[in-house]
């Protein structure tokens, strides 16, 4: 394969990019999806859930924040990889406590469309059953750090859109953990309002609209009706209308 | 009636485990004297679920859809009955038509499959080879082979009423459903039709059943006094004292057919129901505190309901009513075994009212969730399930979160009346100090007219001591650990 200008190729494919665009901005814009939890069109990258994972020159890299170079030669569907990124995604389960049968956010979940998405079938690792509080003091958002997945995107949302800085990620490692930036640490002396993109952006169940769990009928949830890679490509295009 | 208390010291213990066909698992334990007398009956319950303790932190809008996970046979009314409760707490005002008679509807599907799967799939193997007949044939499969059209029959009411929880909450089990307040999705007009193409098939077979349990019960003499136990029962009825399983007052009646109660406000339950916890069972035991521990027991599900109601308001299962009835010679019937008649009456009223609701216009309607006042610190929901009166109640702090929950289940309500079921059979049956087959097929048939759920009965996370003993064959002890009601494990 000769490199071409602005050009990757991902699984073979041509790609086209923009200098300074990332290898998963590029291959979204060209409708190829890699699979992640953390990276939102429009918010600087973090990097921080792995699953976006590809390999290229014999490395594995994130793709949300790896920069496209012209000739690139990228894996990303194999098999390999794939398996990484369910082992990852089923770590992600047992070190919350992700209830799907009961949790409101099942069918429009993120989490869980990955996990159909990857073809797991089980945890595999021994559940952590950790016990997080929840953080109902908000009167209109609730917090349940039991489900929260560490992917700071409330993060960014609330300091870069929202412009409110309301979340933050403390500690390192198996420590890590989110907190809310008031002086008790309570949502409720926090300017946070169930409108900003920080309340709505949750990919699983952790940040809810309180008393909105369960309204939209079974069949008729995000999920129900697309796949993550859908929405993945879909969320990306409404981005670039935005920009437009 | 003492709880904890000891077995007498001349007494010898007979375990008899496990029950088969009942939902979940339990133990039977006579305790005989040396006259060879039951002097006590245990039916342990040994599951340990642990609900009330895991919904506390949770907030009040989930609390529908976690518990519905106490059971797999009867998860809509757990759903309905923590919905009503939910919807208190939310502050609705009235449901709008279209809420009521979907969550109606919802809940005579739900009774339907339940009552269906009770007869025909655990309890008609008895009827229709005896008692004593060859276990191998006394099952589903031994139904299915001798019997096709009846087994037939059973497999398709029940696949009908979980056709219509699957229309309403978008699964066959453990769907969603109800809102505070209401309902989030109506039936559309194609799913309705599809559902009333079915209907009159539903209507036959529902009819034939009574008809069938009917004749089992008198023109069998034996049937009539197997286990049979006057006893109090409650249940809830309409406001004209008619058979009802979504929303009524409460109805308690003594032995002798005289009210104890009557309309009683289920939001008051705490005033007339008593739970007593007895160490050898995570089964509470419910009492009438009006009566005390010893007099105050009492049964729920078809037999009470059938007994307790001045009429039902669809025909034909009226008319099967009258003909019940007149089993009781004016008072209750309170042989046992009618439990079984009286399911299939409710089958029957079920599928007449699933026939005029899904020519009700309102259930197709768009309006689907009430006004709001301010939220109530505690909501307390109470139906009627397939097994009997089931109360929900829950507290909520200021914050929407769960801080006390109290579940009375239908199994629970019949717990005292289930060992004194199996001590009146026990006492009949047992011959000398062995455990026969015919004995255990009777104790069996006794537990099973109750249709206990003890995967939904033992939700409670109890403080009781727990035991854990190894023993070896011949009897000796070889290690024992004893959690005590503090925590301390010796
Ligand atoms: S609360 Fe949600 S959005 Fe925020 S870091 Fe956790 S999982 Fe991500």
């Amino acid at each position: 394969m000769i490199a071409g200008t602005n050009t990757i190729y991902i699984d073979g494919q041509e790609i086209p990019f923009t200098p300074g665009q990332t290898v998963m901005d590029a291959a979204l814009a060209a409708s190829v999806y890699i699979p992640h939890l953390c990276h939102y069109p429009g918010l600087p990258p973090s990097g921080n859930c792995r699953l976006c994972m590809v390999e290229t020159g014999g490395r594995n890299v994130a793709a949300c924040i790896a920069q496209a170079a012209a000739g690139q030669e990228i894996r990303n569907n194999t098999p390999e990889l794939n398996a990484a990124r369910m082992a990852i995604t089923q770590m992600l389960f047992v070190e919350g406590n992700h209830i799907c049968p009961s949790c409101e956010k099942t069918g429009n979940c993120k989490l869980q469309a990955m996990a159909y998405h990857l073809g797991m079938l089980d945890q595999h690792f021994s559940q952590f059953y950790q016990h997080r509080d929840i953080d109902a003091s908000h009167p209109d958002i609730a917090l349940d750090r039991s489900r929260c997945i560490l992917c700071d995107l409330c993060v960014r949302a609330s300091r870069d859109i929202d412009r409110k800085n309301v979340f933050a990620i403390a500690g390192r490692g198996i420590d890590a953990h989110l907190i809310v930036n008031s002086a008790s640490g309570k949502l409720a002396d926090t300017p946070i309002a169930a409108t900003d993109l920080a309340a709505t952006i949750c990919p699983v169940g952790a940040i809810l609209i309180k008393e909105q769990g369960y309204r939209v009928p079974i069949g008729q949830r995000i999920y129900d009706r697309r796949t993550i890679c859908e929405t993945g490509l879909q969320e990306h295009i409404a981005q670039q209308r935005r920009d437009q | 009636m003492e709880s904890d208390k000891p077995a007498p010291p001349s007494t010898r213990r007979i375990a008899i485990d496990p029950v088969t066909r009942v939902e979940g698992h339990g133990k039977i334990t006579l305790l005989i004297d040396d006259n060879n007398h039951i002097v006590e009956a245990r039916f342990h319950i040994v599951e340990f679920r642990g609900f009330e303790k895991f919904i506390q932190g949770r907030p009040y809008w989930e609390v529908p859809f976690l518990v519905q996970r106490l059971c797999g046979i009867c998860p809509v009314s757990h759903q309905l009955a923590a919905a009503k409760a939910v919807d208190q707490i939310a502050g609705s005002r009235e449901l709008t038509p279209t809420a009521t008679k979907l969550r109606r509807l919802l809940h005579f599907g739900q009774m339907l499959q339940s009552h269906a799967l009770h007869f025909f799939h655990l309890s008609s193997p008895d009827f229709l080879f005896g008692f004593g007949g060859d276990p191998k044939l006394r099952n589903i499969a031994g139904v299915l082979e001798q019997f096709p059209e009846i087994a037939l029959q059973g497999v398709k009411l029940r696949k009908y009423g979980q056709s219509i929880i699957e229309v309403i909450t978008g699964k066959r089990i453990h769907g969603t459903g109800t809102v505070p307040g209401g309902m989030n999705k109506s039936v559309t007009a194609i799913e309705r039709d599809t559902l009333l193409a079915g209907i009159g098939d539903i209507l036959q077979w529902s009819q034939d059943a009574v008809a069938l349990n009917e004749h089992i019960h008198t023109a069998h003499p034996e049937h009539r006094d197997f286990g049979t136990l006057p006893s109090h029962y409650l249940s809830m009825t309409g406001t004209r004292g008619e058979l009802e399983f979504y929303h009524g007052g409460l109805r308690a009646r003594a032995a002798d057919g005289s009210d104890i109660f009557d309309q009683f406000d289920y939001c008051g339950y705490q005033q007339i129901l008593k739970e007593e916890v007895r160490s050898w069972s995570y089964l509470k035991f419910p009492y009438f505190s009006a009566l005390g521990t010893a007099l105050g027991w009492y049964r729920v599900g078809p037999l009470a309901r059938i007994n307790n109601c001045d009429r039902i308001i669809t025909p034909r299962a009226e008319a099967a009513r009258w003909r019940f009835k007149a089993c009781g010679f004016g008072g209750p019937v309170h042989d046992t075994l009618a439990y079984h008649w009286a399911r299939m009456i409710e089958l029957l009223h079920c599928a007449e009212s699933i026939h005029t609701l899904l020519h009700d216009p309102d259930i197709t309607g768009t309006d689907l969730l009430a006004d709001k006042d301010h939220r109530r610190p505690q909501g307390i929901g109470v139906i009627e399930a397939p097994r009997g009166t089931l109360f929900h109640h829950y507290h909520v702090n200021d914050e929407g979160l769960v801080t006390q929950a109290n579940l009375i289940v239908s199994t629970t309500s019949n717990n005292q009346a289930m060992n004194e079921s199996v001590r009146v059979v026990a006492n009949r049956y047992l011959n000398g100090h062995e455990i026969t087959a015919t004995l255990l097929n009777h104790l069996e048939v006794a537990v099973r007219a109750y249709d206990p759920c003890l995967s939904c009965a033992t939700h409670a996370l109890g403080k009781m001591p727990l035991q854990v003993t190894l023993q070896h064959i011949d009897g000796a002890v070889i290690h024992q650990l004893t959690k005590k009601a503090d925590g301390v494990i010796q």
